[in-house]
């Protein structure tokens, strides 16, 4: 098997997988790393970073209401 | 050896030894998480490690070795290998391949090909070539090469004459996952600034005073709005 056809492999299996859990890797690794830039201790910093994702998925919460609501005008 | 000492509210002050903050924030750009492990702050460094570079490879994979290329030409201006860059050494390959395909020259780690521009059958042009639709053509042929600039962009006639290119067909074979791939990239690079910042200053803990600070001016801002 080649370097393409494993890749199209991938894209085969990541198909199946909706579009909007790709922002959850992302919420994660951006929580901790910015938690990481905050705090020395690893306690700290995922205590930091578990905010920090409630606050991510709160705002695009509010983000994906506020759309919702604007749908409703067309 | 600047050492910083964070004094805390309860316990043992957090001190942390940055060493050579210059060669721990080099370290830190060339391979994210280096300069802390450099720092001995082992902990932090694998976390960056785990982060960031699980980001940049799973955005380079699904967007299949393509997302991250450096090309500063005209009608393909990639700003974002400017962010990609941040993440250090796993994005220079790029700079290697825009160097050896600047003047017309095949990449390296070819991925596949494509018919040229200038191809008799105009509907697979930028098409990729495979046993199903080659007749045993001969001619010279587009290569896509891993982390190359998307190759035939610096024919004139080929952005004008047909309404795809390369680039193009990469969009349009790799659909929402090219996009997304770029995305994961240019985080990854930003998040490694952040991480390079940390190595060269150490952390941004609020200290006792600063926190103390902050609570009277929002006690001052509070009065005022009951006022």
């Amino acid at each position: 098997m080649n370097v393409f056809s494993i890749a199209d492999l991938e894209h085969v299996l990541l198909a199946s997988i909706p579009q909007i859990w790709y922002a959850l890797p992302l919420i994660v690794v951006v929580s901790l790393v910015y938690g990481a830039t905050r705090h020395e201790n690893l306690r700290e910093i995922f205590a930091h970073s578990l905010r920090n994702a409630i606050w991510c998925v709160g705002f695009m919460a509010i983000i994906f209401f506020l759309i919702w609501i604007v749908g409703f005008w067309n | 050896m600047p050492e910083i000492v964070y004094p805390q509210e309860s316990g043992e002050p957090v001190v942390v030894d940055l060493q050579d903050p210059y060669w721990a924030a080099f370290l830190a750009w060339v391979w994210p998480g280096a300069g802390h492990l450099y720092q001995r702050r082992f902990a932090k460094g694998l976390l960056f490690m785990i982060c960031i570079l699980s980001t940049y490879f799973f955005g380079l994979g699904i967007g299949q070795g393509r997302v991250v290329y450096a090309s500063f030409k005209p009608g393909d201006l990639r700003w974002q290998f400017v962010c990609q860059l941040g993440v250090g050494a796993p994005a220079l390959p790029a700079i290697i391949q825009s160097m050896k395909t600047k003047k017309g020259g095949d990449p390296y780690w070819v991925l596949c090909e494509r018919f040229p521009a200038d191809y008799p059958n105009s509907s697979l042009a930028f098409h990729k070539i495979t046993p199903e639709n080659n007749n045993d053509y001969t001619g010279e042929t587009i290569k896509d090469g891993f982390m190359a600039p998307p190759g035939g962009m610096n024919k004139p006639r080929a952005r004008s004459r047909v309404q795809t290119d390369t680039l193009g067909r990469w969009h349009f074979e790799g659909k929402h996952y090219f996009e997304m791939g770029t995305l994961f990239t240019v985080i990854a690079g930003l998040l490694n600034l952040l991480a390079v910042y940390d190595a060269f200053c150490g952390p941004a803990i609020i200290t006792p005073a600063q926190r103390e600070m902050l609570e009277s001016k929002k006690k001052k801002k509070n009065k005022k709005k009951s006022k």
